[in-house]
């Protein structure tokens, strides 16, 4: 018999702010030692009340509105109570009765075709701290206690792992294109639901829940797993299915079991009454969607019609550094196929080389942009472009000021380039005959002494162009 | 009986309750505990007051979180047959001018009428909760205690406004607290309410309206079958919100730890053991239960829709009286109890003071009585105090 997966997911996603949901404490991104990032509220003391950071607000709105939700004008908090040494109060704020937004929808390009999945809810939450154990000991981190977290709860949409990692893709670009989150390792975890049923079935299976989650590879892994013991369960009754919450062993690549139905906790959610209901009027809305980047789909639309590949899209995509850094340029007058070239094939060729990766290019868009207009301009040509390229990342180089500096903006008008040629020519009659005999090389020690003559300046291009009309 | 827990100068003008904090004095909220926890803050109303040039004496001795009658069950200080309640005790003798309380179940309003001062339980949202040990959040309010309204006045003039620390505060900077003439406004006594109190009781709530219609105030009795209903429906969310804000103290950040345990969970359960009394137990309990998934529609939530009924039925009482005058407890002095009793009882005399924390309204004890208004009415509850003030002994 055939069977079909089902699974639903639910996301969370840490939001890039300044700091903390509900107190003025820096981000843990910011934290150096455990517990640098910590307040009295952050870390439960009494008498300290939470005071909602409207940023997280604008931040989940945004994400809502990427995914098509219906945005909540009235959205309320509530406590889940559980006891835990990382939950400094022993309960989490989050939201159960009003999430902030609702029904929403991600279209995805599978090799099957596309899809539709639903988004059941998106609401805000604070993230727990963290137990490090050594020994006999454990000692607790509050740095991440109370960091801003979304989570994404979809519908029972997905029939394959291929099809949550490509979901998960491209949350990951859009949060990150986005301003919601730079999703690093660990920002963003996964708990994956999971069912099988034989396929043309209206009913669903027994339904396990695998928690915790934060690379691809592991979720991939877990929902291969999981539903082939599913199917085991069903076609070969190797065990009874139950209704039960599981974790995902990265080293054996199986799940085990955490707990089952009738020992799960019951949290005790009620309204949290230190937080005010949250109402975002027409005027707020509007705001937030005013500052709303473009929808990834939109962008890359609007990069595959100025023939960027789709590859390099993808790339582009996957860094809102380097994203920011291109539309900038482009928005100084460059042309945004030549920008994407300068950005994903010089400026990272010379990284790889000094063992950097792309996120660490730190050049402006404004140096960029004069770099490449100084060669389209034909002010400099294409290799000297690069030398200046090289000397802004590595040396943090002002690209006029360096191109004065080293000689390469030097003006050499046509006439000059020939006689040199010329001199060239005359001055390796050696070279000349084995090239007009056919030697096809010499070709390359003329042209190197042209290049060597006008000290870097001048077109290459022009420069071979001459040379083989001049040895015809 | 031990007034102050910690004792900060001799001077001070201002007592604290120790269910309020004060930066560096160790705050227990009356409770095991918290032994030795030192704030790193003071709360709003303090530190508004310390700006102003006051000075705080001391932290005085509340019940544990101050759930029972008037302070008798704190662990640092036992009750001794005087239940009175400390804060209220010095204000009376007049060792401080004024004192900053929690009113959260009643206990400053009772230790205020047994001790012959005032206290102003402020409209819910108008006096910071910053720097109060919390319990019930969604109706406990920071209060003060005075020899009489004037005094009352004075410290509110202080205390009141917004303060961006506490995200339930109110926008507004200023209140009005100005004590004017009382004649021609009308208030009611409910008689559902005065019934509860014997005659002692009673007597002190007749003695004051014949003072208010004196001074030309109308005084009706009314029918209003509510309170009952507001009790309990106040004693659920209290009792849930408790449960909820008192599950931090856990042995593992501050505060008594447990010296025997062998895993994370009897580090929990034995530090809780040790740490609360039998009253606050119970109310953990009680809150954990009405939170259950099987229980909270018909008793959590059900609470929350009373609480809309009763602020309804209340708003058509003040379309046509100014303030209600009740009785705050069933007798005009408590004798020592067991602690096994405590719940039960403070539950039945809470029915005086439950519909203020219920409905965020203010209401102000007074010459042994109770004024209750509607929210942003202080200046005319200071004013009926004002008038009865005395009256009712």
């Amino acid at each position: 018999m055939n069977y079909e997966v089902v699974i639903g997911l639910e996301t969370h996603v840490e939001l890039e702010t300044a700091s903390k949901i509900f107190c003025s404490c820096g981000g843990h991104s910011a934290a150096n030692e455990p517990n640098d990032c910590v307040c009295p509220a952050c870390s439960g003391m009494p008498g300290m009340l939470p005071v909602m950071n409207k940023r997280v607000v604008e931040l989940a709105v945004t994400a809502g509105l990427m995914l098509n939700c219906e945005i909540s004008r009235y959205t309320t908090f509530d406590k889940k109570n559980y006891y835990y040494p990382d939950l400094p109060c022993a309960y989490q704020i989050t939201q159960i009765n009003h999430p902030i937004c609702t029904n929403g929808l991600v279209s995805l390009k599978t090799s099957q075709g596309p899809r539709d999945i639903r988004i059941k809810q998106i609401h805000m939450e604070e993230d727990a701290g963290k137990l490090v154990h050594s020994g006999n000991s454990s000692f607790v981190d509050f740095n991440r206690t109370s960091v801003p977290l979304i989570e994404i709860v979809t519908q029972p949409d997905f029939r394959s792992a291929e099809e949550v990692v490509t979901y998960l893709g491209k949350l990951k670009n859009m949060f990150r294109s986005g301003g919601i989150s730079e999703c690093e390792e660990g920002a963003m975890r996964c708990d994956v639901n999971i069912s099988v049923r034989p396929e043309g079935s209206e009913e669903f299976g027994v339904r396990t829940e695998i928690k915790n989650m934060s690379s691809f590879e592991a979720i991939e892994k877990a929902i291969k797993y999981e539903s082939q013991r599913h199917i085991d369960a069903i076609e070969f009754g190797t065990e009874e299915l139950v209704q039960e919450t599981r974790r995902f062993d990265d080293v054996t690549g199986k799940t085990s079991a955490m707990r089952n139905k009738e020992t799960e906790a019951d949290y005790r959610y009620f309204p949290d009454a230190n937080l005010m209901p949250i109402v975002i009027d027409d005027e707020w809305l509007e705001a937030i969607k005013a500052a709303k980047p473009t929808a990834v789909d939109e962008k890359a639309e609007e990069y595959r019609e100025a023939g960027i590949s789709d590859k390099e899209i993808d790339m582009l995509l996957a860094n809102n550094k380097i994203l920011r850094l291109l539309d900038d340029t482009v928005a100084l007058g460059c042309n945004m196929k030549d920008t994407a070239a300068y950005i994903l094939t010089d400026c990272m060729g010379i990284l790889r080389k000094a063992g950097k990766t792309i996120s660490e290019l730190d050049i402006t868009a404004e140096n960029l942009a004069a770099v490449i207009k100084m060669v389209a301009d034909g002010k400099i040509n294409r290799n000297a472009g690069k030398k200046v390229l090289i000397a802004m990342i590595e040396d943090g180089a002002d690209p006029v000021e360096f191109c004065k500096a080293n000689g390469l903006d030097k003006q050499v008008d046509s006439s000059a380039v020939e006689s040199i040629v010329d001199a060239v020519i005359a001055n390796n009659a050696q070279a000349a005959t084995d090239y007009r005999n056919g030697k096809v090389k010499a070709l390359q020690a003329l042209f190197g002494a042209c290049m060597k003559e006008l000290k870097g300046a001048g077109d290459p291009t022009v420069i071979k162009a001459l040379l083989e009309n001049k040895l015809k | 009986m031990t007034e102050y827990i910690t004792k900060i100068c001799d001077n001070g003008n201002i007592a604290v309750d120790d269910t309020i904090l004060v930066k560096d004095a160790v705050a227990t909220a009356g409770s095991k505990i918290l032994e030795g926890f030192k704030p790193l803050f003071s709360a709003e109303a303090v530190t508004r007051l310390l700006d102003k040039g006051y000075t705080v004496s001391g932290k005085t001795a509340t019940g544990e979180f101050g759930l029972d009658l008037v302070g008798e069950f704190s662990y640092y200080a036992p009750q001794d047959g005087n239940l009175k309640g400390a804060a209220a005790e010095l204000v009376a003798k007049g060792d401080v001018k004024a004192a900053l309380g929690v009113d959260m179940n009643g206990a400053t309003r009772r230790a205020a009428a047994l001790s012959g001062v005032d206290f102003l339980k402020p409209t819910y949202g108008t006096v910071s909760r910053y720097g109060v040990i919390s319990c019930a959040a969604s109706g406990e309010q920071l209060g003060v205690y005075a020899k009489n309204a004037d005094g009352i006045r004075e410290i509110m003039d202080v205390i009141a406004g917004h303060d961006s620390k506490d995200g339930t505060s109110l926008p507004e900077e200023k209140y009005d607290y100005s004590i004017s003439a009382v004649n021609g406004k009308k208030v009611c006594i409910v008689k559902e309410l005065l019934d509860k109190a014997d005659d002692a009781a009673k007597a002190k709530v007749l003695a004051v309206a014949e003072a208010l219609k004196a001074d030309g105030v109308v005084v009706e009795t009314v029918s209003l079958d509510v309170f009952d209903l507001a009790n309990t429906a106040w004693q659920i969310l209290m009792c849930a919100e408790t449960c909820n804000n008192v599950s931090r103290y856990d042995g593992v950040k501050f505060g008594h730890r447990a010296e025997k345990y062998r895993n994370i969970d009897e580090l929990y359960v034995n530090t809780r053991t040790e740490g609360f009394n039998f009253l606050t137990k119970t109310v953990i309990l009680y809150g954990s239960d009405v939170l259950s998934k099987n229980r909270y529609k018909d008793c959590f939530d059900k609470s929350l829709r009373v609480r809309r009924v009763v602020s309804e039925k209340m708003a058509e009482l003040f379309a046509s009286y100014a303030a209600v005058l009740t009785p705050v407890c069933s007798k005009t002095s408590y004798e020592d109890y067991d602690i096994n009793d405590a719940f039960i009882k403070v539950f039945e005399e809470s029915v005086f003071t439950c519909v203020p924390n219920l409905i965020g309204a203010p209401a102000l004890v007074t010459s042994g009585v109770q004024f209750i208004g509607k929210n942003f009415s202080e200046s005319t509850l200071l004013s009926l105090g004002a008038s009865a003030e005395g009256k009712g002994e």
